[in-house]
């Protein structure tokens, strides 16, 4: 009687209402549903690159360098000749594969930090919080750029350096979540219950604070983004010839009198971007968990 | 009060020798031997000694640490390779120029982004709202050294009404600033706005209204000055992201700070001057958040109490 009762508790059946009911206000937020399109778009130029640019993103042609917008070259050529168009579609590979990974990168640390601290407590919750707390200390960028000016330049060191730059806000909300479910009368009954702490770790804490963590991670990856094209502007991210959004602005900046569209439409190409994950991580706030709004 | 503010100095020390040690580790990180990178192939012996016993590489990790804290607190941040002078007289040189542009971009960020912040929450669902909120969201999403390079085409080449760059006549801060504080100025018009709408949704907003007091001082009094916390949290983050950015536009702008100063020594593989611009951003941003917590206290006593 008692163990049947636990298990009604324990196991809360309305996953798939609760999803219904969120995919229910995402569709009314218009905002979120262009979001969605633009990273829908994003990933589609990622993954088709090499079919639908017209050119090839490497090909130069000298007599066409620095060529206008117009019908053989749609976005216009940059200081090699370079098809633009072909390179803003392979640039979204960059753009995206930097931004999965060090997604990736901050979630695994910061689930495994934030989830220690949490229920550890004591000295392993203080420990990893100060070195959170200083983490925290260097202002945006220049942790990244210390990283990766030791590390050297390139794809995999400016994705583990972005994944760096992201894991202490990442432990900080994980950690609260945590705390916050370990609080909660659902997680006490399920322990009075005799519910073992892993049980209750994947089964409730975990569980209750996926809503939080996709949020965020989408969010993350507008800013992994921004971050990995302001790397590779600076000239210590993605290096040439690897087609890179903030790489492209950079080389285009000796032609903005002669030639603005080099420097400008990959510029465009990384705020569309940006754009996009931006909604659809607010639109996603607010439909799984209104209450976050102003936190994240 | 003073207990108070005792308090929050002491929790600065662990950050600041956490932050002490992050620096240091950079030069631990970088891959084979660190000296001959940095000095090159024609490095004479008696430099290469003296950086290696500066820096310290043969003895252990603790040693080397306390020892840099140490110099570190006398002021010592060793000597640049490029210009061989101490670093802390390159950071002296460059500093000034970054708080110029960072000063003048948060007084825009915050002076505008408050102002369109708080009609937004007075007249919610406008069209001046719709137009903020639609203006913050792009805000937030454009690359700051792209804004640079846009308002570069557009103000200093195609209508030359503003210098491309460099330093100097009042004119020449005006891009830079407004270029760096445009994803803050996002944010702060964001935050204002929804602090404020909660603000007004209180019972002593209605309770003000019901007696009688007008809007404009519900606003100013009750609204603004209950909403002032979230925005000076928000306004102290701001900070770090502003110190950031600053290393973007100054290298768009040719403005002659630290931001510039720090990349120049990335790609003179200049570890040395690099650590002292890091650890000065650092520095800096800790004791911003370290005075924002004060303010704190001053404007809400509770918390003061609470220590």
């Amino acid at each position: 009687m008692a163990v049947s009762a636990g298990v009604m508790i324990a196991r809360p059946a309305a996953p798939a209402t609760l999803s219904a009911d969120a995919w229910q206000r995402f569709r009314r937020n218009r905002l979120a549903l262009a979001g969605l399109v633009v990273v829908a778009l994003l990933v589609v130029a990622a993954v088709g690159a090499p079919w639908l640019a017209p050119a090839d993103p490497a090909k130069q042609s000298l007599i066409e360098k620095r060529a206008r917008p117009g019908n053989k070259f749609l976005l216009g050529a940059d200081e090699f000749g370079r098809d633009i168009l072909s390179r803003v579609l392979f640039g979204s590979r960059v753009a995206l594969l930097v931004g999965l990974l060090s997604v990736a990168i901050a979630l695994g640390l910061g689930l495994v930090l934030g989830c220690l601290a949490g229920f550890a407590g004591g000295w392993i919750d203080v420990l990893i919080m100060r070195g959170v707390e200083v983490l925290l200390a260097f202002p945006y960028l220049l942790l990244a750029i210390a990283v990766v000016s030791a590390l050297g330049p390139g794809v995999l060191n400016t994705t583990i350096a972005v994944g760096i730059w992201g894991t202490p806000t990442v432990t900080r909300v994980v950690r609260g979540a945590v705390l916050a479910a370990r609080e909660s009368e659902y997680v006490s009954a399920a322990r009075a219950l005799g519910a073992s702490a892993g049980e209750v770790l994947r089964r409730h804490v975990l569980r209750n604070i996926l809503p939080t963590v996709v949020v965020y991670s989408t969010l993350f990856m507008a800013n992994a983004i921004l971050v990995e094209a302001a790397l590779s502007f600076l000239g210590l991210g993605v290096q040439p010839p690897t087609p890179s959004w903030g790489l492209m602005v950079s080389s285009g900046r000796d032609f903005l009198l002669v030639a603005p569209h080099i420097a400008t439409i990959p510029g465009l190409a990384i705020m569309l971007a940006v754009l996009g994950f931006n909604l659809l991580g607010d639109g996603l706030r607010d439909a799984l968990d209104p209450r976050l709004r102003g936190q994240v | 009060m003073l207990t108070f503010i005792a308090r929050r100095l002491l929790l600065a020390i662990p950050v600041l020798l956490g932050v002490v040690f992050v620096v240091m580790l950079t030069i631990e990180l970088i891959p084979g031997d660190a000296v001959s990178l940095m000095l090159g192939e024609h490095a004479t012996p008696e430099a290469v000694a003296k950086l290696r016993d500066y820096l310290g590489l043969d003895k252990p990790l603790l040693v080397r640490y306390v020892g840099y804290v140490g110099r570190v607190a006398r002021g010592d941040l060793g000597r640049s390779i490029q210009q061989n002078r101490p670093v802390v007289d390159e950071l002296a040189d460059a500093w000034p120029a970054t708080l110029e542009l960072t000063a003048a971009a948060l007084v825009i960020a915050a002076a505008f982004g408050i102002a369109a912040g708080v009609i937004s929450a007075v007249w919610p669902n406008s069209a001046f709202d719709a137009l903020a909120r639609l203006g913050s969201l792009f805000g937030l999403s454009m690359p700051v050294f792209w804004t640079g390079l846009v308002l570069i085409v557009v103000f200093a080449l195609w209508l030359p009404w503003m210098p491309v760059g460099g330093m100097g006549s009042p004119a020449h801060l005006v891009l830079p600033a407004v270029t760096l504080a445009l994803p803050s100025l996002a944010m702060v018009a964001r935050m204002t706005r929804s602090s404020v709408l909660d603000v007004l949704r209180e019972d002593y907003v209605r309770t003000a209204r019901a007696k009688g007091v007008a809007e404009r001082l519900v606003v100013a009094k009750h609204a603004l000055r209950n909403a002032a916390i979230p925005i000076l949290t928000l306004l102290g983050l701001q900070a770090g992201q502003l110190m950031g950015g600053a290393v973007l536009t100054e290298t768009v702008f040719a403005w002659p700070g630290l931001g510039r100063l720090m990349v120049k020594a990335i790609f003179a593989r200049d570890y040395v001057l690099l650590q002292g611009a890091v650890l000065i951003f650092a520095l800096a941003f800790v004791v911003i958040n370290l005075a924002v917590d004060l303010a704190y206290g001053a404007l809400d006593p509770r918390i003061a109490r609470q220590g």
